[in-house]
């Protein structure tokens, strides 16, 4: 099977270590993987802040560049379900704006076929163990666009659970909000950093190292509130704990 | 809506001081979180709940469609049971109409039941300054009224007081406003309920005119719905002389029937109940029995404008149970006067800004209340999709665009004060838009990563106020790839 991956442009130029992750992952699954070096970025931060009109050539872009595949894997809750969710609303919108039928039209094919990563092991290569290996105590925050967008569910749990060495332990107040939301981060710093602390307040009650989400912008906030707070955990993207092996461990 | 919230400051600056007061959070958070976890347990006891917040959902949007033909037949169903309605098309008018309908009566004091519609409009300000007290006698309202303070909450308006703050407040006013609270009052749960249980009595029992809102209007038999927990409504709609409720447009159902999906959901999802200890219905007047004159003020205030847009006219299904406030994250911790109106929380961050239009500092802000964690949608029992709503709201903010103002379309121009952010998101889109252009920026990143400020300027500042930056790494991934790979040069 060869599908592209999306890696989003937060990823691409500020965590290239979960791209590596993933393409690691998947070819060790027998995954053909393909970079389409044309992509840039799904729209989402317009999107959200309000510049719909912003948003619609950035969707339209990414429909040209991945059109032409199977599948497509992200390994980014919150950017999967822009492409899944919101992609659908803004070709609606657009048509009844009267303006042309052609954006609901581009975009209706990439959005079935775009998978958040966990869902992509689970639900189409049919893997849970996927031969990881972390020796590690590990707490999971499950991020509101992949827990209520893209319903993830139990997914990503089952994967960490398969992993030898990993023990995982329950986060307390797991589905509440970390405190990121995009924009909402710089346009109400104290309520987000009041969140984001409380987050980091439950994740360290856990006795765990390791916090671990499948969407690095929720992780760049909670990860930048723990190095502020002086906490001793770590946030690790879970691409890079699936991707780690005993002859490979994850750096 | 209540003249004491104009000029309120953004909602940025007045979370500041709720997120710096350790007692208000703590008192918030104690509250929202036991509610949260009773309203899953009852909510999870129905078998057919989605089927149940389906069918809530389509009543009231079929309502909505056909908001014309079913207050047109609502008005005829009370006025033949003997009721008088009055059209009110925004505050002042409502509060003209309730003033000279109490006026007439040659009363000087009216009692409430809790009502959302009356303070919305100010109606108590009003009454005030035509020299007529009103009586708040719902228990949280009448600690908000004795604190001379905003409520905070749709359902229990006094959450941010806990019981220290009200024993106080209750030893230092009651007095002056009748009787007084006993010497040696303590924060005891029973006790202070017998306080006010005690001072109120005395106002029930000489109160001729009552002021009431309703949860429901039934448009088939001209019935009004209130539903409460603690039976102080019922005795302001039956003792008083003379009854009128303010009530708004969107609160009306087509029949009878359709109570049977509301007065399940809305229980479970305000106080957890499965059913709300108190059920009070009136239909226009009986002889010998319940008030001899009946007043309706059926109030629009911006609803209308609100049903002019496709997307945000859904925020008019809401049955104000207040479940999306309690799991607000949010809320949670900016409080409910942060809002800057009586209806606070997610909900009010889409309704307020619509009711009122975006033009103050305090409602261009209200739709970036919000991190879109989409828990508020999850627990609507209506299925408002308040998210989305929010980020409709923005765009209407930042760009500009048609609306509908006091019935007649205008055209809005995009807000002040978001010129460089509109100027940063085209330059995104611009870059974005050619790889190539994305890849020498992440390049010139990587290759000036060592002198990058550990505080950033402008907007990002409060960023790093309170959390370190994600260091940028040496390579982009694409150049990784493209080393590795191979790959064409830089994209197209
Ligand atoms: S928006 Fe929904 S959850 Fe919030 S108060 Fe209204 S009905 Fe309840």
């Amino acid at each position: 099977m060869r599908v592209a991956l999306f890696l989003t442009c937060v990823n691409d130029t500020l965590y290239p270590d979960t791209g590596r992750a993933v393409v690691k992952l998947l070819t060790r699954l027998g995954v053909e993987v393909d970079f389409p070096m044309a992509q840039t970025c799904c729209g989402q931060a317009h999107y959200n802040t309000g510049y719909r009109h912003e948003a619609e050539p950035l969707a339209r872009h990414f429909a040209g560049v991945f059109g032409g595949y199977e599948a497509i894997v992200t390994p980014s809750g919150s950017c999967g379900a822009m492409v899944r969710e919101l992609y659908p609303r803004m070709g609606e919108r657009a048509r009844a704006e009267g303006r042309g039928k052609s954006l609901a039209a581009t975009l209706a094919p990439v959005v079935p076929k775009t998978y958040e990563l966990t869902e992509f092991l689970v639900d189409v290569l049919g893997v849970t163990d996927v031969g990881a290996y972390y020796p590690h105590t590990v707490t999971y925050h499950p991020t509101c666009h992949g827990l209520r967008g893209l319903g993830l569910g139990d997914r990503p749990r089952r994967l960490l659970e398969a992993v030898r060495g990993l023990e995982l332990v329950e986060l307390p107040g797991a589905q509440e909000c970390c405190g990121f939301g995009g924009t909402f981060a710089l346009k109400n710093p104290d309520v987000s950093a009041a969140m984001g602390a409380d987050k980091v307040r439950n994740a360290e009650s856990t006795g765990a190292g390791v916090l671990c989400a499948a969407d690095n912008s929720c992780l760049m906030h909670i990860g930048g509130t723990m190095a502020r707070l002086r906490s001793g955990m770590r946030p690790v993207h879970i691409a890079e704990i699936l991707a780690s092996t005993e002859e490979e461990p994850l750096a | 809506m209540s003249g004491t919230y104009l000029g309120m400051p953004a909602f940025p600056a007045a979370a500041r001081a709720a997120v710096r007061n350790p007692t208000l959070r703590g008192n918030l958070r104690h509250a929202t979180h036991t509610i949260r976890a009773k309203r899953a347990r009852a909510v999870a006891e129905v078998e057919d709940w989605a089927e149940l917040r389906e069918a809530g959902k389509r009543i009231k949007d079929h309502t909505l469609r056909h908001l014309d033909t079913y207050l047109e037949r609502l008005e005829e169903s009370v006025t033949a049971a003997g009721g008088v309605v009055h059209w009110a098309a925004d505050a002042e008018e409502a509060n003209r109409i309730v003033t000279s309908l109490v006026r007439a009566t040659g009363e000087t004091e009216v009692v409430k039941v809790k009502s959302m519609a009356t303070q919305e409009i100010g109606l108590n300000e009003a009454l005030e300054a035509a020299g007529v007290r009103a009586y708040e006698t719902d228990l949280a309202e009448l600690i908000v009224q004795l604190g001379d303070d905003r409520p905070s909450h749709i359902l229990v308006p006094a959450i941010h007081r806990n019981r220290g703050e009200i024993r106080d407040l209750f030893r230092a006013e009651m007095a002056a406003w009748g009787r007084p609270a006993p010497e040696d009052l303590t924060d005891g749960p029973a006790e202070l309920a017998e306080a006010a249980r005690l001072h109120l009595r005395e106002k029930f029992l000489r109160a001729k005119v009552g002021i009431s809102g309703a949860n429901f209007m039934v448009a088939e038999t001209g019935t009004l719905v209130v539903v409460e927990s603690e039976g102080n409504g019922r005795m302001c709609l039956t003792l008083p002389e003379t009854l009128i409720s303010v009530v708004g447009i969107e609160k009306v159902v087509p029949a009878w029937r359709d109570l049977e999906v509301f007065l399940q959901t809305l229980p479970r999802s305000s106080t957890a109940e499965r059913m709300n200890p108190y059920t009070s219905m009136w239909t226009g007047t009986t002889d010998g029995d319940g008030p001899s004159t009946f007043h309706l003020v059926l109030l629009d205030n911006g609803r209308t404008d609100t049903l002019a847009d496709e997307v945000g006219r859904q925020a008019l299904r809401c049955i104000r149970c207040s479940a999306c406030l309690n799991v607000c994250p949010v809320y949670e911790r900016a409080g409910g006067h942060a809002y800057g109106s009586v209806y606070p929380g997610p909900i009010g961050a889409i309704l307020s800004p619509q009711l009122r239009g975006t033009g103050s500092e305090i409602d261009a802000s209200l739709p970036y209340a919000s991190s879109l964690c989409g828990a508020c949608y999850e627990v609507c029992p209506v299925a408002i999709d308040i998210p989305e709503v929010l980020v409709h709201l923005r765009e209407r903010v930042v760009q500009g665009g048609p609306v509908t103002r006091a019935g007649n379309k205008v055209v809005l121009r995009p807000a002040k004060g978001h010129a460089a952010e509109r100027a940063a998101m085209r330059a995104a889109r611009w870059a974005f838009g050619r790889p190539g252009a994305l890849r020498t920026g992440q390049r010139l990143a990587s290759r000036t990563r060592r002198f990058h400020p550990r505080t950033l300027p402008g907007p990002g500042r409060a960023w790093s106020e309170t959390r370190e930056l994600p260091p940028v790494p040496p390579e982009p991934f694409r150049d990784w790839w493209q080393r590795t790979h191979g790959g064409e040069a830089g994209g197209k």
